[in-house]
């Protein structure tokens, strides 16, 4: 691009300019410029030389300006990213100069300082902070985004793109703005409209009870789970369900406009906003089961017995059973040990100790 | 300049549902015609619910990526998209003739274009058609060969029979070839039965239907399901109803020889590139600027202009 930040910053401040600490106005065909530094001026007509000593101001300026995408919340996640609101320019031209780095979900972001004040940017797995960008597999096509995020390590489908279940391994190295906020909208859709809503102090929040009483169709049966004694389903689903360890947004949404929930939302970046596909979709399968009564059964177990099944819980909750080694006969959760156990316990049916599902069986 | 906003329903468990939308969403955007291009999904993200503030135009042009009018295009999609004024009688259909309504989106109070499905679109013949030509290698296919339209059925929605009805008829219509059928998985004439369908006039399925139409039976039958994208449906259920497969995890052979009948099992229509077309023509349809992109995804896709009635 031809038109120097010097000619579109002089142009331009024929209407003022208030940016990012520097103030400039123009009068006779001369442009004033004002930092928290200096003052210079220079002629409309040929800014360059006189505007040379505040030249950090005005690429700062044309960047943010001409180069990057002009739409609120994608700029002010920008500004966010190199912590615009809190440095002066110098401070961030020479934090950038070494890049300056800020996580998303599990995204680390690097901005630096390209040719002219552009930023450049890095974008790869937080995991991948500080390994060379040539040893990992490197994108441009922010559409390539899209097959990064499908499967997890294990090559299992993402059903929810915000499980912290991100695979590492790639980088998207040197990339403008515009590649990166795509790239972004693929990995964590719509989380940047979301946090600068939130910012914005105008997040809409669509909370459990009117997000279930919404749901038509199969789903319409959520809102009979709801019978107004009170809400520790909703706790369990949001434990279950929006915990950090299985989703990096930060739950907002809450029982209802009155009533929060006592679990914890989780840390996040980005906001939560309403229940999500995954979570309606569990609490109908949920409603179903929860429909049901419970009984008395009667099972005999050693206590290790009991501490075992407990233990497979556990590993089975915490999505560690695939992890546990093949002879790590401490563990209850082994596999050795859960055939033994299962050996022992189940009869030919799969009743555990015998002891018949429904008492008519 | 607008936004094209392709609605999807996505899924939780086959990554491959979403493809499609994703793969005309791309021919589109490079084609250029639209500002921006998004995808939009029911049971993905971005949800229908948010996909709109990601969107910086005013003005927004939404497809539905389905195949019939019913509960996802006429109630959930503008419900999730706050189209607050919405009503289905706005679209003035008898359950194929949705074009489109002009709307307002209660959150972010863009004006949303909200397009009849895809499915139901007339240009979609052309592409059940081009699935028959891209399945047998033959761009001339017609003399000798049958071909049957698939469908889910009514279930809950009789305007998804309609659909497949519709369709059939019109390629019918165009005389091309000896028969066209439409069949459903999950009632009559169910899909179960295709070969019976495709017999001599006198075939004891043809004179049960009241079908006849004096042709000459068919050897080579087209199966083309009208399902948006390839699943658990168009993988594992059709191929074994029909007796392509015991056991759909070994696969058929294209085409696959059953009752004497060489059938042409095409997969899902919604997975041929001709479908950008479709796609845009309904955002054209509802008024999008579109210029000469048409033009444009027809050179990319090989469409022709609609063949048209």
């Amino acid at each position: 691009m031809d038109t120097s930040p010097y000619e579109a910053f002089a142009e331009a401040a024929a209407d003022g300019i208030a940016f990012d600490g520097l103030s400039a106005t123009t009068s006779d065909g001369q442009v004033e410029v004002t930092t928290p530094e200096t003052s210079v001026t220079a002629p409309v007509s040929a800014p360059r030389g006189g505007l040379a000593p505040v030249e950090e101001y005005i690429t700062d300026w044309f960047f943010w300006h001409q180069h990057a995408p002009q739409a609120e919340d994608r700029w002010a996640f920008l500004r966010w990213l190199e912590s615009a609101e809190e440095r002066s320019v110098p401070d961030r031209y020479e934090a950038l100069g070494d890049g300056h780095t800020r996580s998303w979900g599990q995204l680390a972001v690097t901005v630096t300082l390209g040719e002219g004040g552009e930023r450049r940017y890095d974008l790869r797995h937080e995991a991948d902070a500080g390994t060379p960008a040539a040893e990992l597999t490197g994108h441009d096509d922010p559409r390539e985004m899209r097959d990064i995020v499908e499967a997890d390590e294990r090559g299992r489908y993402r059903p929810l793109k915000t499980a912290p279940t991100l695979v590492d391994g790639w980088v998207f190295h040197d990339i403008d703005a515009a590649t990166l906020l795509e790239a972004i909208e693929y990995c964590y859709p719509a989380t940047v409209a979301n946090w600068h809503r939130e910012r914005e102090g105008e997040l809409d929040i669509s909370h459990w009870r009117e997000t279930m009483e919404r749901q038509t169709g199969i789903y319409g049966v959520i809102q009979t789970w709801d019978r107004g004694e009170g809400h520790d389903h909703v706790e369990w689903v949001a434990e279950a369900c929006c915990a950090d360890s299985q989703c990096l947004k930060r739950r907002e949404w809450q029982y209802d406009g009155e009533t929060d929930l006592s679990t914890d939302g989780g840390d996040g970046a980005f906001p939560c906003r309403e229940p999500c596909s995954v979570v309606v979709s569990a609490a109908r399968q949920w409603t179903k089961l929860e429909g049901e009564q419970s009984r008395t059964y009667e099972f005999e177990l050693t206590p290790s017995e009991k501490e075992q099944l407990e233990a497979l819980v556990d590993a089975v909750a915490d999505g560690r059973a695939a992890e546990i080694r093949e002879a790590d006969l401490y563990d209850g959760a082994n596999r050795y040990r859960t055939r033994f156990l299962r050996a022992k316990l189940f009869d030919d049916e799969g009743n555990l100790c015998g002891v018949p599902t429904s008492p008519e069986e | 300049m607008a936004t094209l906003v392709i609605a999807a329903h996505g899924s939780h468990l086959n990554p491959g549902s979403s493809s499609p939308t994703y793969a005309h969403a791309d021919t589109i955007r490079d084609v250029g015609g639209f500002d921006a291009v998004r995808e939009t999904f029911w049971k993905e993200e971005p949800h229908f619910r948010e996909v709109l503030r990601t969107v910086d135009d005013d003005e927004v042009y939404v497809v539905p990526l389905f195949i019939s009018e019913g509960y996802f295009t006429e109630e959930v999609i503008p419900r999730e998209l706050r189209l607050e004024e919405w009503d289905p009688e706005m679209w003035d259909s008898d359950g194929t003739d949705a074009s489109q309504a002009t709307l307002t989106a209660a959150d972010t109070g863009q004006t949303v274009h909200y397009c009849g499905p895809v499915g139901t679109h007339e240009a979609m013949s052309d592409v059940i058609v081009r699935r028959a030509e891209s399945v047998t290698g033959d761009d001339e296919v017609g003399e000798g060969f049958g071909v049957a339209v698939v469908g889910h059925g009514t279930e809950r929605n009789e305007n998804s029979a309609k659909a497949i009805k519709y369709h059939a008829d019109r390629i019918r219509d165009r005389d091309r070839f000896e028969e066209v059928k439409a069949l459903f998985m999950d009632e009559d004439p169910e899909v179960d039965d295709v070969t019976e369908f495709f017999e001599s006039e006198d075939s004891e399925a043809l004179r049960a239907s009241g079908r006849s139409h004096g042709r000459r039976p068919c050897e080579d039958i087209v199966v083309v399901p009208l399902f948006v994208a390839d699943g658990y449906h168009t993988q594992e259920d059709i191929p074994e109803d029909m007796g392509l497969t015991d056991d759909y995890r070994e696969g058929w052979a294209t085409p696959e020889t059953v009752d004497g009948h060489r059938i042409w099992y095409s997969g899902a229509v919604g997975t041929e590139p001709l479908m950008a077309d479709v796609i845009l023509e309904r955002a054209a349809d509802a008024g999008a600027p579109v210029g000469d992109a048409l033009d444009r995804v027809r050179e990319v896709t090989g469409g022709a202009a609609l063949a048209g009635d």
